[in-house]
């Protein structure tokens, strides 16, 4: 429509700036790049005609503009930088430490923090980089990316293809690297473009005017970086949906065997046995280490585990199968089949399995079980009828037992540290008692073992006689407690298969190579122009401008051609 | 193996003195009439400083096969390593550049790292399985190198602001000037307070309550502020004056806080010290030494230093580390505060970048950015892991 022709004959497209091929700025469009107050042109998208600048009257084109702005793609990253800085103050959810007072976080952050991580807590900010308003405020910068670059790229790649080598004065003069030489020989002018060659420009000669071009190709440096970050985006976007990832847990104690979820029965797991060593206190490297840390230091946690693959019709799929790998996971070992990972994730040593209780009598020096039995915690019973006649009922039970403000509590539903109160009926119906025992992990802290890393099997005995054990009243005539406790190891697991893996390294890759190519090479170029019988030599870089003028010295030493001056305006 | 560990602090600490050696003769090249024209002090102090970074890779590899693992996994090792690299990435721009004030300031910030390093526990520690991966060294070292290519742009972004911020009078900008400089003795009070009471072997136990648990800590500086609700066990050490409040949380709230208060006392007393010294401001003292440094070279320095680094921290920071997420945790990404704090630095100097591109935001601006860039980094490097612990806290 609107279309601009130069006085070098160049038919421009409405909003151009400087004309495509010979950069004379265009008359009434100076205000679009700020030229019209400058002396220096801005060089920056070759004053192309982006649509952001030129159509502004649909709604459109309205938000086209808004996107395209660098000042709102700025104004977003900033925001996103602020919003993940706060997201730190306190512990994400999943970071709330196992130990903490409570892991519920209605509780944990205003417990802890006091009023502000009550506030912390009631603005969501305990889920924040998984909050709408993230995720859209992280999507509004894949748009801006988008539209920016869209925005850009097409203008420009169209006015550095169209570029003549011969430039109007107004254009020359109005570089940041100017200069006039009055007399030039013509061998001076060759040996010039020699050099230049040598330098691995590009030198284009059209009737006496040269254009001097070297790293066109960083230009586009920005634009496939932006490529890379939409394609990490869209990545993202695809991890949201189950098709595309699966993140599964399972606990498997040793011995235990079990489907592998999420491979729809294709797959079971067994885990043959769980590892955790510790480094040694005596090597003579780490003891000073291991001394200052006062506690043991895991070095290795492994689960051997054999893989049994099925055709998948089998229900109990303990028939018709193979054995399908066999491996030891460890930390930063995953075991990977099929596009499935298995890793090893977490442990836990002194799971507690079974407890077999005595029942002794009261004061009796030379201790001889009256009675005995054993509780299997994977399944308490609530009642016992014992051989020689006692009976035995649970009145309470605490899988993780712990002291909640001085009452008895259970942390969570797994005997990582039961204890029990009993009704104990002795034979014949007499007087029924009541007795507490348990709570042997405090025994074990006690006594200066960690049971975090270190196996309580080997001394169960002697930590169950020291378990608590306090009678309801002052005249038990029995006693209960604890004979043998048998633990468990068992391994966490987590199943993985992420398709969107490749596509994320894909981005990366593009993204990576994008900032290099931007970054690592510069746009420069030099452009001569005849003058009477001397030259006009001007010369614009995108970055660099130390890189420029080296290259500038290095053409034209010893030749009369003045060097260029720095005209630009610092703002200081 | 005790052999091997003494050659290793030694070579450690003879790059040290190259290093103090180095920055003398960058000094003497100020009185030099252009200060990129090619001296003889310059030379010797490049060559003396190329020399440094060998005695430290020497302190490196020997330490390295003491330990059986890259010398890179607790915060000594880490920040003496991120030493080094500041020294690197100086030696690149240098020979990019030919400037020598750069070094007059990029090895002293290098010298403070190194010596703050030193204070903290320097045992070979054994590595727990998560950190036992090479793309631990990978990451790690990768990011320390970009973190050190972007922090030139501070160091030539405080040259540049020395020499051009108006000290005729007192304002804003010369104020702010102050207080970076000022930030800069708060660590060397750190140093000094911590190498004093260190040499005496000070030791005051004190016991509290933590998360409902009876725990105890040891100070090595005589308790300012001893811990929320503690007792002091150990007899004839000095009383706290005052008590850690009770919103600061987290292992050993007490002692870092108490740590953090002798080391602004100290970093203030020297800063008042030279400033009774002087009697100007540290800017203004400096800046007539930095007249003829020219400073569109140093803007442009800050935009390099920024565009060469952006990309390695990149490489190192996000996508190495993603990879080693997901090897040893199963997931490349999990908003530990350490990952977000990357995250963070990237995206700042992002906006730096288009900012500086397509908003013109060249000279000063550009500088005070670079200021916050490395305050980011610093912040990352350290504070991230005393104060918001996650995976990655290695002290
Ligand atoms: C976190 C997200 C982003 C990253 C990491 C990023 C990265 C980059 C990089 C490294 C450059 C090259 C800068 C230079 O050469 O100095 C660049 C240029 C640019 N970016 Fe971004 N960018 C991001 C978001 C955006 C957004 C949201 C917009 C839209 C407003 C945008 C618009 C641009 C533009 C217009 C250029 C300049 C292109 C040129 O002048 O040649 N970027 N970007």
């Amino acid at each position: 429509m609107d279309k601009i022709k130069c006085e070098c004959g160049h038919v421009n497209p409405e909003g151009t700036v400087l004309c495509e091929a010979c950069g004379k700025p265009i008359e009434g469009n100076q205000h679009i790049d700020g030229n019209d107050s400058k002396k220096l042109l801005n060089m920056r998208y070759e004053g192309s005609a982006r649509r952001s600048q030129t159509y502004n009257k649909s709604i459109i084109d309205k938000i086209w503009s808004f996107f395209s702005s660098v000042k709102v793609g700025v104004w977003l990253i900033v925001i996103a930088l602020i919003a993940s800085a706060i997201g730190t103050i306190y512990p994400q959810e999943p970071y709330i430490p196992a130990d903490a007072i409570s892991r519920d976080p209605a509780i944990y952050y205003e417990a802890q923090y006091g009023i502000t991580g009550k506030i912390f807590y009631q603005l969501g900010f305990h889920n924040l980089y998984s909050s709408w308003w993230y995720m859209l405020l992280l999507a509004l910068i894949g748009i801006s990316l988008v539209i920016c670059s869209l925005d850009r790229f097409v203008p420009l790649y169209k006015a550095l293809k169209i570029q003549k080598a011969k430039r109007h004065e107004s254009f020359l003069r109005r570089q940041r690297f100017y200069s006039q030489t009055e007399y030039v020989t013509q061998e001076e002018k060759q040996t010039v473009i020699d050099r230049l060659k040598k330098q691995r420009y590009n030198v284009r000669d059209e009737n006496g005017h040269i254009l001097a071009e070297k790293g066109r190709f960083s230009r586009w440096g920005p634009y496939v970086n932006h490529i890379g970050l939409i394609i990490i985006l869209i990545a993202a976007l695809l991890r949201t949906t189950p098709l595309m990832y699966l993140d599964e847990y399972i606990w498997l104690d040793e011995g235990e065997e079990k489907v592998i979820p999420g491979t729809d029965g294709k797959y079971y797991i067994e885990n043959k046995q769980f590892v955790l060593e510790t480094y040694d206190e005596d090597d003579e490297r780490f003891q000073e280490a291991i001394a200052q840390e006062g506690r043991l230091i895991p070095k290795n946690f492994q689960t051997d585990v054999v893989v049994y693959k099925t055709d998948g019709n089998n229900i109990t799929g303990t028939e018709d199968r193979e054995k399908y790998k066999e491996y030891d996971i460890r930390m930063n070992h995953p075991l990977k089949f099929n596009g499935y990972s298995l890793y090893q994730s977490g442990y836990q040593l002194n799971k507690f399995a079974e407890i077999t209780f005595s029942i002794y009598e009261e004061n009796d020096t030379d201790a001889k079980p009256l009675d005995q039995f054993t509780v299997d915690l994977s399944d308490p019973k609530s009642e016992y009828e014992l051989e020689n006649g006692f009976h035995v009922e649970i009145l309470q039970y605490y899988p993780d037992y712990y002291l909640d403000d001085g009452e008895p509590a259970s942390k969570t539903d797994d005997p990582n540290n039961p204890a029990f109160v009993f009704k104990v009926v002795p034979p014949e119906n007499k007087e029924p008692e009541t007795s507490f025992v348990g709570d042997v992990i405090r025994v074990a802290e006690e006594i200066g073992i960690d049971p975090e890393n270190q196996e309580l099997a080997p001394m169960s005995n002697v930590l169950g006689q020291f378990a608590t054990n306090i009678s309801a009243t002052e005249d038990n005539k029995y006693r209960v407690s604890i004979e043998d406790i048998e633990f468990k190891k068992t391994s966490g697991i987590t199943v993985r298969r992420d398709y969107t893996l490749p596509l994320f390294g894909l981005g990366a890759i593009i993204f990576m190579i994008g900032v290099v190519q931007g970054m690592y090479w510069q746009h420069r170029r030099i452009w001569i122009r005849p003058k009477d019988e001397g030259i006009m030599l001007a010369a614009h870089t995108n970055k660099n401008w130390f890189g420029l003028r080296k290259d500038i010295e290095k053409a034209i030493a010893e030749t009369r051609i003045n060097m260029v001056e720095d005209q630009q305006e610092l703002d200081s | 193996m005790d052999h091997l560990l003494s050659i290793s602090s030694s070579a450690l600490y003879t790059a040290f003195i190259l290093y103090l050696i180095a920055t003398f003769f960058f000094g003497a090249t100020i009185k030099d009439k252009k200060s990129t024209k090619k001296s003889k002090a310059a030379t010797i102090g490049i060559t003396i400083t190329i020399i440094g970074v060998m005695a430290q890779l020497v302190y490196v590899v020997t330490r390295w096969i003491a330990s059986g693992h890259a010398p890179v996994s607790n915060m000594f090792e880490f920040v003496t390593f991120f030493g080094m690299c500041l020294v690197i990435a100086f030696v690149i721009l240098y020979f990019i550049y030919r400037i020598t004030v750069l070094g007059l300031f990029a090895l002293p910030i290098a010298m403070i790292m190194i010596a703050y390093a030193s204070m903290f526990p320097t045992e070979i520690a054994p590595l727990v399985p998560s950190l036992k991966s090479h793309w631990l060294y990978i990451h790690v070292t990768t990011v320390s190198l970009g973190n050190a290519i972007l922090a030139i742009s501070f160091v030539s972004a405080l040259i540049y602001l020395i020499r051009q911020i108006d000290q005729s009078d007192k304002n804003k900008r010369n104020a702010w000037l102050e207080v970076v400089l000022y930030v800069l003795f708060l660590f060397i009070g750190f140093i000094v307070i911590t190498s004093v009471f260190n040499a005496a072997g000070y030791a005051a136990d004190f016991k509290y309550s933590e998360n409902g648990k009876m725990v105890s800590t040891t100070y090595h500086l005589p308790a300012i502020a001893g811990p929320h609700d503690g007792e002091l066990l150990t007899e004839g050490k000095m009383e706290p004056l005052f008590e850690t409040p009770g919103w600061m949380q987290g292992q050993d709230a007490g002692r870092k806080f108490n740590t953090i208060v002798w080391s602004f006392l100290i970093g203030t007393v020297i800063y008042g010290m030279v400033r009774l010294v002087l009697r100007k401001r540290l800017g203004a003292f400096i800046q007539p030494y930095l007249r003829k440094t020219n400073p569109d070279l140093l803007d442009e320095i800050t935009y390099r230093a920024v565009a060469i680094g952006f990309p390695v921290f990149t490489l190192g920071g996000l996508i190495f580390a993603a990879i080693w997420a997901q090897i040893a945790w199963d997931r490349f990404w999990g908003w530990d505060p350490k990952e977000v704090w990357a995250l963070i630095t990237w995206f700042f100097y992002a906006a730096f970048l288009h900012l500086r591109l397509s908003r013109g935001w060249h000279g000063e601006k550009s500088a005070w950015l670079a200021v916050i860039g490395f305050a980011i980094i610093m912040f990352n490097l350290i504070a991230v892991n005393l104060i918001l612990a996650g995976l990655h806290s290695y002290a």
